[in-house]
């Protein structure tokens, strides 16, 4: 022990001679000791722990009736079960995410530029040796750190807890899907934070940018579904008998067209991966299912089915980012 | 001649159809104080944007430290301190940190970074607020901090975009003196930009003026007064004990003397016109006829009258 304790030592003060950090490194963790010292971030973080643990509450109080369900395939996944079981009260926790992400994506991110515009400090730090893409490469990073650090102690705690309770060991495969649900997570809140950073930039006030956020997340969660329902009703045909493949193409358009909005691209994913008895996120025809065992999908294929929601909420995060980065570029600042 | 540390060449700025820098041409030397003079709008914070590599010319360049500040201003930031003019620092952080966080951008190793940071802070005055949050700084501290901000990289050149603005009487003078002090110290290069012609006057070796987009002038004080007065003549002001009786007796005998063309008497006051300087022989002539002489006031151009001058005649 004494010896690990002078090797540290040492190991320290060797590292007083290490190189200054790249300016990209210095810029995220001032955004993340800020955003940590910011009540901003602390009534998130309220907000996201009272979510979890309030779910997770539920589902502990319901999870003997899961796990003895046999009819569920699914019921012997005892964490998978823990992050899904609800009694009808609460929704479960992946389902609360969807509404908690874009939140929290929205109020990292909002005023990334724009506040900074206005007290003066951008055309500062602008002024100092450093690349202009390294301050919007840090507003993401910085946040996107505490955002995945956030789910990681989360889902660490989760398990642990469910080790405590229940003495059940978490099995390998239910640490990968439950690890690749934080992942999915913190890309949702990704996108949001890419899409308010893009906001931050194109609006000059940091009010006006914050609204015109929440008038996309609420577009694409309330009003976007609407809109296409009643565009892909009005396309079916009126007439009393439509043929199974043409009510199957509609029913795949519908499908499709709700795919735009990132929001059902998190719960494709988190559903498919939280519960692995889901085969497939469209319908299913009987020649499908024949022969099929109603039992659950190995971790891979179901990190397949959700492949393509997965690069779909990446490429949409990288449009913004992508946007941002050419709006901010050759922007004249001044104060 | 040296290398000029700042040289613009035929830099031009338009917004739209709005001409806010015209082809402006200026160089600088190393060691220099420059002023940079105008009045509001006249394009001098575009100016120095575009020597920052902040914005882009619509045509011309800016060379900086031998860097093309527009294609390659990371080096140019590197060796340039800049000052904006509405300062902005990160409220929920202290002074001290905000300095170190500017040091680190810089690239400063950590090692040294904090005795830096002290060290600039006590050179601008601020060491007894090392620890204050700047939230609850003073517009004068913010100053003197922004000042500390752009010493900690050591730089080359400085450039203050209307360092004065908003600071007390007594505060700019001594905040110029530092500037001064600094410059001849350390051999900085200086570039400041204002619009107050006394505080500019007080510290810069050479000015420029600036009016619409386009330097009007440059030089130093001496030769701006020189330049517009030219064939202007002198002013001399002679204030007597005693009140004159008119008409003068010795009107015309003064009325002789070398260059004097015109005379104005105002109770004891006495405005004499000449077209060159020669009020030691118009004292001679009261002290020699009796007069008993209260005051000799000559009238020079002060920075006001050239200022107002270019001014004029820039609107006409």
């Amino acid at each position: 022990m004494s010896s690990f304790v002078v090797s540290f030592r040492k190991n320290t003060t060797e590292n007083t001679h290490v190189p200054p950090s790249t300016p990209l490194w210095v810029m995220v963790r001032r955004e993340i000791s800020s955003h940590i010292r910011s009540w901003r971030f602390v009534l998130l973080l309220g907000l996201v722990a009272l979510t979890f643990f309030g779910s997770i509450y539920v589902s502990f109080g319901n999870i003997r009736d899961a796990v003895n369900n046999v009819k569920d395939p699914d019921h012997l996944f005892l964490y998978l079960k823990l992050l899904t079981t609800t009694d009808g009260n609460l929704p479960a926790f992946h389902v609360l995410l969807s509404f908690l992400g874009p939140l929290l994506g929205i109020s990292l991110g909002f005023d990334a530029v724009n506040s900074e515009k206005q007290n003066g400090t951008l055309v500062r730090i602008l002024a100092q040796p450093v690349y202009r893409d390294n301050l919007l490469l840090s507003k993401f990073t910085g946040s996107l750190v505490l955002v995945g650090v956030l789910f990681l102690v989360l889902t660490l705690i989760m398990v642990g807890a469910g080790i405590f309770v229940t003495g059940v060991m978490i099995e390998v495969e239910e640490a990968l899907r439950i690890l690749s649900f934080a992942i999915i997570c913190v890309m949702y809140v990704g996108f949001w934070l890419s899409l308010s950073i893009l906001l931050s930039i194109a609006f000059s006030q940091p009010a006006t940018s914050a609204l015109a956020a929440i008038g996309v997340w609420l577009f694409l969660t309330v009003f976007y579904q609407i809109g296409i329902s009643m565009v892909v009703k009005a396309l079916v045909p009126n007439t009393p008998i439509i043929s199974e493949t043409d009510i199957l193409s509609y029913n795949e358009l519908l499908f499709r067209l709700l795919r735009l909005a990132p929001s059902q691209l998190f719960t494709d994913a988190t559903t498919t991966l939280l519960m692995p008895s889901v085969r497939s996120l469209g319908p299913i025809t009987m020649e499908q299912m024949a022969g099929a065992i109603p039992s659950p999908l190995s971790y891979k294929e179901s990190l397949m089915i959700v492949w393509p929601q997965v690069s779909g909420l990446i490429a949409a995060t990288f449009a913004c980012f992508a946007l941002s980065y050419y709006l901010f570029m050759r922007r004249e600042v001044r104060s | 001649m040296e290398n000029p540390i700042i040289e613009l060449r035929g830099l031009t700025k338009c917004y739209g159809s709005v001409k806010a820098v015209d082809d402006l041409n200026l160089s600088i030397q190393k060691g220099e104080i420059f002023g940079l003079l105008g009045p509001n709008g006249a394009g001098k914070t575009t100016t120095i944007l575009m020597m920052l590599g902040l914005t882009e010319p619509t045509a011309g360049t800016a060379h900086v430290c031998g860097y093309n500040a527009t294609t390659s201003p990371i080096p140019v930031k590197r060796k340039v301190g800049y000052m904006p003019d509405s300062l902005g620092f990160y409220d929920n952080m202290t002074a001290l940190e905000n300095l170190m966080y500017v040091g680190e951008l810089n690239g400063i190793p950590q090692a040294e970074i904090k005795e830096r940071a002290l060290s600039v802070m006590r050179m601008v005055g601020l060491e007894n607020e090392i620890d204050k949050k700047t939230s609850a700084y003073s517009r004068g501290m913010k100053q003197r901090l922004g000042l500390a901000d752009v010493l900690i990289k050591q730089p080359d050149v400085v450039i203050l975009d209307e360092p004065t603005l908003g600071i007390d009487p007594s505060g700019v003078k001594e905040f110029l003196t530092l500037i001064r002090q600094l410059s001849r110290q350390q051999g900085l290069t200086v570039l400041l930009s204002s619009h107050h012609l006394h505080h500019v006057q007080q510290v810069c070796d050479r000015v420029g003026i600036f009016v619409k987009g386009k330097l009007l002038v440059e030089g130093n004080m001496d030769t701006l007064s020189k330049n517009l007065f030219e064939g202007k003549s002198f002013e001399v002001l002679v204030t007597l004990r005693n009140k004159l009786t008119l008409p003068w007796e010795h009107e015309s005998e003064f009325l002789q003397l070398d260059g004097v063309k015109q005379l104005g008497v105002n109770d004891r006051e006495i405005t004499v016109t000449c077209s060159h300087d020669n009020t030691p022989e118009i004292v001679r002539f009261f002290v020699l006829k009796g007069y008993e002489v209260m005051g000799v006031q000559r009238k020079e151009h002060g920075l006001d009258d050239i200022y107002q001058k270019y001014f004029e005649n820039s609107l006409n």
